[in-house]
């Protein structure tokens, strides 16, 4: 009983997710010492309700970086896709319910994510390369053949939408409320349909298998190309989705203000353990990392660090994370290399 | 032996403008341990790639089990119980055993969702058919070089398999991996499947192989019995060349050694390990991997710095902490693993050459001066026989033997006098290894103090003068290479 409880420990201590639950728990806590506000109900709903598009998003990066790849032009790809979705259902006076918003903005982000799914799966293209540069045409075709501004009115379904809540949660000493948005919803179905795909379909097992490596997933027999053609649809329609919950909660679609997001999202996902070179990683430790870069840019405030001191802090949490694990992954090599000859001697 | 499993008949097969293949013709029977030998560049590779489907023949046929075929696609080759495993062993290092074994007949049945009890079984199965015991949940990339063998040879017998392909899989097995491995592939025999093994190591070929093929330049040059092929033939047949085996007699050995170990340790590596190394002659260092040489090669080179003890270099004492005191002490070092430790594989064979004496091609000003750069790169390629119609291709389009041709121009350029090689021909073909030897004996004649790291017993005999035998850390032998033999340098490294 003793040696399974060690041993569930040290498999443990090699796993990322453990210490980032830590560093989690420790930022918690610390924030909670210093203003007593942290566990209080409102602000934990305002958590989860600022989690949202950042965790659709680290979904999809997640999913790309686990296939060896990268993506870069999620924000981009969100942007037009909501963006002319907004505009369209705009101009034709559109005055049904999110669910056509949904729908449009979906299809139109399967459609760029194919663009960068041809170019990566069938073409063979670096990712890093093709979606630089479909970031780039993106923003172009939003900026030159939209002609985009702001869109200080949205139709009224998605601002319904944006404005109803689950419940509200009031905190007893300040009197402060907070709502617990509906999108919360399409954020937990998305999580855990690409949970259940990671884990329980070939398909999912096949984007691991890439990540690993492309040659034996070839010769294993999985349709390599395809899988990324795939996965990439998938990714460009998730961003898509989290770019609809964005716009319908900002109450406003501003063309920019997504762009840029694409650096903490990925340093989310690597923080949370899943390997920068593809193959390893876990839903649960990617949104541990992500939920840890949302608490450092909302809450901190709260310890009465002033928010132009955000980016330094978020900064320092990367470097640190992403040092620790890379301590970690040398380490294990180091004891692997130092085991090796003691074996030969034992065999 | 009436019935033939695999019969390959006049194969042609060329890619634009290089005949790969040119009339090969030769036939596996169940149950055969077959050797298909030859080297790098000889049409091994296009050969297996033809019989697994992967390429179709420009002309030619192929009979598996009695069925003709003009061209074979690699599922047909799967289907007819053809199992090839890749030197790389197409393994995902990134994902458990498990799913390692599971992944390819999980897929063959085309399921589309993961059952993971079901893998779990099909896991416990396969290796239980070779008696491989493992950890089921390890991560692959975890395991020892022999243990992904045994799963690529596991996952290929889940298959109604009749022939395994085998491509070099003895390379980075340690000696006794390679016996284990021998052993799997008697019981395979002993179950009627055929083993075609692809190697150019002699001793193996006459170790384990009962039938052989040999290709050079796309030619069948030979196939038959094993028990018809001598070493002489075999290296004739390898290389059309005929070899004398040249046992080095150092001529002009310095009288002060300009090298030397005093009482040198390492902790968990060696200890008290002392020994000098004069000009002109080559010392051997053997023992088995973990009796410590890797160790003390690399502490000579000051990669992992001493604990106790004195280096002295021409009479002087210094502190080789790191490679740069070593360099500057006129001192090289050719890793083992060339590929990895040694090169810039994606770079230019020319700027592999240059790398190390980068700094005194450089002009006044310190800009590097192409002249005297394209002149050293020119005087190297011709003087070691670097094989390649143009140095500025990139170094891993070389063979085995030319990379190591390479590391070592690298370490030559420097005008060194010690250099010290660890496992210099490793995985190096027949002729390759030949001709790195006889550079090495020239390199000693001309006044350069090498010392030779190898468990490659005929190689140290032949090449050194003097044989330091190590054991658990420590020299348990000091042997002169013209009075002892194989058995007594074995016996002291037991």
């Amino acid at each position: 009983m003793k040696t399974t409880i060690t041993n569930t420990l040290r498999k443990l201590s090699r796993r990322n997710e453990p210490y980032i639950f830590l560093v989690l728990m420790l930022l918690c806590v610390l924030i909670e010492i210093r203003s007593g506000q942290f566990f209080s109900s409102n602000n934990l709903v305002d958590i989860a309700s600022a989690l949202v598009v950042p965790g659709l998003f680290a979904i999809g990066a997640f999913m790309v970086i686990i296939s060896g790849g990268i993506d870069v032009s999620f924000p981009a790809l969100a942007s037009l896709s909501v963006y002319a979705t907004t505009k369209f259902l705009l101009d034709m006076n559109y005055q049904g319910g999110v669910w056509l918003a949904i729908l449009i903005a979906l299809a139109l982000g399967a459609i760029l994510g194919a663009f960068n799914g041809l170019f990566i799966g069938y073409f063979r293209l670096p990712a890093l390369i093709v979606t630089l540069g479909s970031s780039s045409v993106f923003k172009g075709v939003m900026q030159g053949a939209l002609n985009s501004k702001q869109l200080t009115i949205i139709p009224i379904g998605m601002k319904d939408f944006g404005t109803s809540s689950l419940f509200i949660a009031r905190n007893p000493v300040s009197g402060l409320t907070s709502r617990m948005p509906v999108a919360i919803i399409a954020f937990l179905v998305v999580l855990f349909l690409v949970y259940f795909m990671m884990r329980y379909t070939m398909f999912g097992r096949g984007i691991y298998g890439i990540g690993g490596s492309e040659t034996s997933a070839h010769r294993a027999g999985f349709g390599v190309r395809n899988t990324k053609f795939i996965m990439y649809v998938m990714v460009g329609m998730i961003a898509s989705l989290a770019g609809v919950m964005r716009v319908c909660m900002m109450q406003q679609a501003h063309p920019t203000n997504m762009l840029g997001m694409e650096m903490n999202i990925i340093a989310g996902v690597v923080l949370g353990g899943t390997a920068i070179t593809g193959g390893r990683g876990t839903l649960l430790g990617c949104m541990l990392g992500t939920l840890l870069i949302v608490i450092v840019e909302n809450s901190l405030i709260l310890i009465g660090v002033p928010t132009s001191w955000k980016s330094v802090f978020t900064g320092l949490l990367i470097i640190i994370g992403t040092g620790v694990s890379a301590y970690q992954v040398s380490h294990m090599n180091r004891v692997r290399s130092a085991k090796t000859p003691a074996k030969e001697v034992v065999a | 032996m009436a019935e033939c499993l695999l019969k390959a008949v006049d194969i042609y097969k060329s890619f634009v403008g290089v005949q790969a293949l040119k009339n090969v013709s030769f036939e596996i029977h169940p149950g055969e341990i077959h050797c298909l030998a030859g080297e790098n560049g000889s049409g091994k590779s296009t050969l297996i790639k033809i019989i697994s489907g992967v390429y179709s023949p420009d002309s030619g046929y192929m009979e598996f089990g009695g069925k003709n075929y003009e061209k074979i696609t690699p599922i047909d080759a799967i289907q007819s119980g053809i199992q090839v495993i890749y030197q790389d062993f197409s393994i995902f290092p990134n994902l458990t055993v498990m799913e390692n074994l599971a992944f390819n007949s999980e897929l063959a049945d085309r399921r589309k969702f993961v059952n993971w009890k079901r893998m779990r079984q099909i896991a416990t199965e396969a290796i239980a058919k070779i008696n491989f015991e493992v950890d089921l949940d390890a991560l692959v990339g975890s395991l020892t070089v022999a243990e992904k063998q045994m799963i690529a040879i596991s996952r290929a017998l889940m298959f109604n398999t009749k022939l395994i392909i085998m491509d070099e899989p003895t390379t980075s097995l340690t000696k006794r991996e390679v016996g284990n491995l021998f052993n799997i592939i008697l019981k395979l025999k002993e179950r009627g499947i055929a083993i075609l093994f692809v190697s150019h190591k002699l001793n193996e070929v006459f170790e384990i192989s009962e039938q052989f093929t040999i290709l050079r330049s796309g030619e069948l040059v030979a196939t038959g019995n094993t028990s018809d092929l001598d070493s002489n033939k075999f290296s004739y047949y390898m290389t059309g060349r005929e070899f004398q085996k040249k046992t080095f007699i150092p001529q002009h050995v310095s009288e002060e050694p300009i090298f030397q170990a005093k009482g040198i340790g390492m902790q968990g590596a060696f200890q008290d390990v002392s020994f000098d190394l004069r000009k002109g002659e080559i010392i051997g260092i053997t023992g088995l991997l973990d009796s410590g040489r890797t160790e003390l090669a690399l502490s000579m080179f000051g990669i992992r710095p001493i604990d106790v003890g004195t280096f002295l270099v021409n009479g002087k004492e210094v502190k080789l902490s790191n490679p740069q005191v070593a360099m500057g002490n006129k001192i090289g070092y050719v890793p083992e693993d060339r590929l990895s430790e040694g090169l810039f594989l994606t770079q230019s064979i020319a700027d592999n050459i240059v790398i190390s004496e980068i700094d005194s091609l450089a002009n006044k000003i310190g800009v590097l001066d192409h002249m005297s750069r394209s002149a050293e790169i020119e005087r190297w390629v011709k003087e070691l026989a670097i094989g390649t119609p143009n140095p500025d291709n990139a170094c891993q389009t070389l063979s085995g033997g030319n990379q190591q041709r390479v590391v070592l121009a690298k370490w030559l350029a420097l005008n060194l006098d010690i250099l010290i090689l660890n496992g210099p021909t490793v995985g190096v073909d027949i002729g390759s290894k030949h001709d790195i030897h006889e550079i090495l004996q020239k390199l000693a004649e001309k006044g350069l103090a090498l010392l030779i790291i190898s468990d490659d017993l005929p190689e140290v005999l032949e090449n050194c003068s003097r044989i330091l035998v190590m054991k658990s850390g420590r020299i348990v032998a000091d042997l002169d290479a013209a009075q002892t033999d194989e058995k007594t340098i074995l016996s002291y490294m037991m």
